[in-house]
């Protein structure tokens, strides 16, 4: 075991599999010698060699082609987009042609691929660096969607997405990258896709989040407890599936639900977890269930970031009103 | 205000110095005359008989499919009339083992590279059984979004060159396709990776009412291949010898290690856009028509064969009589494939079906045993 970063578990993850496949190949806009511009790939093009781990030419259309066709030949590409904001370059090939490739070639062929990419704010980037976009992904079928939110679940989650014959999109929030440490093993794990995970038990409130919203949930829960009440907080992991069992049966537990997202309101997954919710657990309900989200505005200019973010008080503040409904 | 720059930079002259490298490449006249003995392809008689036996073929295959079409018993349609020398005589450059990328008018060279008729219909007709590839036939299947098929193909040729394997990825667009930014894109990245791709162009002078000129102010299309610095050929796209030899030149290229091609082939398609309600009368001339049909890829090259005395009107007619039967015996078994599922459409997302959708299964299991 080792004190790891999410950067350095997203690079630990890479190694193991690199070192197990020889069809791991791994590519994007300045990932080779760089080593990326948050040095996830650090040191695996010296380590790996240059058909492993390479630079392609700044277009992101053509990574994803690229992508594509590489798994036509037998190999099982890992694609960088620099940032998620640069996905509608490439959003044919992600929603318009891998996710759609098993389906299209009548179950015959698989896309094997994995879309890694960062997003998120809190990190003062500029404009289209930091928009949460996992929304419109979500809502590609075809693809799974996979956000971690600590070093153990970015390598396990990360290793599952790799060996994956069907394609998964790779959300890294920009924030969670070295944020925290956390004990990590040296040795490959795997955290199962489409499961969510309960970060926390109680009974009197569910709180529901990804991303970076698991954290500020966390500090949510504990100044909730302050006040006497027992937080369940579920870190959702993969948007896409989302994992409605572990959701139900927590609100059946708790009778109430706050989903919580760093999009705006119009965006996310929030919805779809509170449509989910209201069809199978009305009838444990003692309260609407509520979300937490930005505003439906464009993504804030870098110095409104701190006034349109969601955080811990936001969160607080709507699970009081939601248990005292 | 002077131009102080006059002597380096001649706007006319750049230009023009340009175009001039992409004069048009051809064989055949349009009586079947050899224009530049150099270039005749070394085919065998065989191998002629057999060319011209496909280009007829698939001429047949176009006016039943247009026909099935308007009877209802065929889907979306694409005419590839005028068009065979461009897609037949460019695949009959290949080997087995090259990958094709086809556009959704390419479904011709599809069919000459081992896709079964059958599977041709149902996939006109939308049916996912036509979309499935049979082993060892190396392509994807028609690419409805214009340009994919290209930036796909770069990851597909450095895949081949990855592999160590001595064979090229071929795709196919149109004139309008070459505005797309995925062109520029999948030519520029096969170029900066020197893969083993073969880039053509089919130049049939319409984008469905658009014509070639609103595309670009580009005197050729095969100039493009300059911006990315690859060889570039324009050739005619009536002529099968032309094309043949361009093709089997970029392949030869290609799996010698030296990279990508792009070829530009100057075609005209006799028929509609597609089938799909689209009317030439509105955009073009009968004499622009009876022009190109003068230049028809199937008159002068029955007229070369003819001179060399290797093709007859009983020939001919034995290859119209195998197609007919051919397309008759597919469709009829396109017919008797079952009807497609809510649940097979199910079973061909994912490899490891995720709860919501194994959840959505058993709703429709239920439904279709009613």
């Amino acid at each position: 075991m080792a004190q790891m970063t999410m950067v350095q578990a997203i690079n630990n993850a890479f190694k193991t599999e690199l070192q197990n496949d020889e069809d791991v190949l791994i590519f994007g806009e300045d990932v080779g010698v760089n080593g990326g511009v948050f040095r996830v790939t650090e040191g695996l093009q010296k380590e790996f060699g240059e058909d492993r781990v390479f630079d392609t030419p700044l277009a992101e259309s053509g990574i994803g082609g690229l992508a594509l066709g590489l798994s036509t030949q037998g190999f099982r590409p890992v694609m960088e987009i620099q940032f998620l904001g640069f996905v509608f370059e490439v959003f044919d090939e992600v929603a318009g042609q891998i996710a759609r490739t098993r389906f299209r070639a009548g179950g015959s062929k698989a896309a094997p691929i994995t879309i890694r990419t960062p997003f998120g704010g809190g990190v003062h980037t500029p404009e289209l660096h930091a928009d949460n976009l996992e929304g419109i992904l979500a809502q590609s079928p075809g693809l799974r969607v996979v956000i971690p939110s600590n070093p153990y679940d970015a390598k396990g989650l990360l290793i599952s997405a790799i060996r994956s014959n069907d394609p998964v999109v790779y959300l890294e929030h920009m924030k969670l990258y070295r944020s925290f440490r956390e004990e990590v093993p040296e040795e490959e794990y795997t955290v199962e896709l489409d499961k969510a995970s309960v970060k926390q038990e109680g009974n009197d409130i569910t709180l529901i989040a990804y991303g970076a919203m698991v954290q500020e949930s966390l500090k949510a829960a504990e100044e909730l407890e302050k006040d006497g009440y027992s937080v369940e907080v579920i870190d959702l992991r993969s948007v896409q599936p989302i994992d409605i069992d572990t959701l139900v049966a927590s609100v059946e537990k708790t009778g109430r639900a706050v989903v919580v997202q760093e999009a705006q309101r119009q965006a996310g997954v929030g919805a779809t977890v509170a449509a989910e919710l209201s069809e199978r657990a009305i009838l444990s309900l003692e309260a609407p269930i509520a979300r937490v989200a930005a505003a439906d505005t464009v993504y804030p200019f870098t110095q409104a970031e701190n006034v349109w973010l969601p955080n811990k008080n936001d969160i607080v503040e709507q699970a009081k009103a939601t248990l005292e409904f | 205000m002077a131009l102080k720059l006059k002597a380096q930079f001649d706007a006319e002259k750049v230009l023009q110095d340009t175009q001039s490298q992409f004069e048009m490449v051809q064989v055949l006249d349009m009586d079947g005359n050899v224009v530049n003995e150099d270039l005749v392809p070394d085919l065998s008689d065989d191998e002629l008989v057999e060319l011209m036996s496909r280009m007829v073929w698939t001429r047949i295959l176009d006016q039943r499919s247009i026909s099935l079409n308007r009877q209802g018993r065929l889907g979306f349609y694409a005419p590839t009339a005028g068009q065979e020398a461009s897609q037949l005589a460019s695949q009959f450059a290949l080997e087995q083992e090259d990958f094709i990328l086809p556009g959704y008018r390419d479904v011709p060279q599809l069919i000459w590279h081992g896709l079964p008729l059958t599977e041709a219909f149902l996939f006109s007709r939308g049916h996912f059984k036509g979309n499935h590839m049979p082993e060892g036939v190396n392509a994807l299947s028609p690419q409805i979004i214009i340009g994919a098929q290209y930036v796909q193909t770069a990851g597909v040729a450095l895949g081949i060159k990855k592999r160590g394997k001595k064979a090229v990825a071929i795709t196919y667009t149109g004139d309008g396709g070459s505005s797309q930014g995925d062109f520029y894109e999948g030519i520029n990245f096969a170029s900066a990776y020197k893969a083993p791709a073969i880039f053509v162009i089919q130049n049939n002078n319409y984008a469905i009412s658009t014509p070639r000129s609103k595309q670009t102010a580009a005197a050729t299309l095969a100039q493009k291949g300059v911006a990315v610095g690859i060889p570039s050929i324009q050739v005619d796209g009536m002529d099968a010898l032309a094309v043949y030899q361009a093709t089997k030149e970029a392949r030869e290229r290609a799996i010698n290690g030296e990279g990508p091609s792009l070829i530009e082939t100057m075609t005209y398609r006799y028929g509609p856009h597609t089938m799909a309600g689209d009317d030439p009368t509105k955009y073009r001339t009968s004499d622009e028509d009876s022009e190109w049909e003068k230049k028809d890829p199937l008159v002068r090259f029955r007229k070369y064969l003819e001179n060399k005395g290797l093709w007859s009107e009983d020939k001919e007619n034995e290859v119209i009589e195998t197609a007919k039967s051919e397309i008759k015996a597919a469709i009829k078994e396109a017919d008797n494939t079952p009807k497609q599922k809510v649940t097979d459409l199910m079973d061909i997302m994912y490899e490891d079906m995720p709860q919501h959708l194994a959840e959505q299964y058993e709703i429709y299991k239920e439904k279709e045993s009613k």
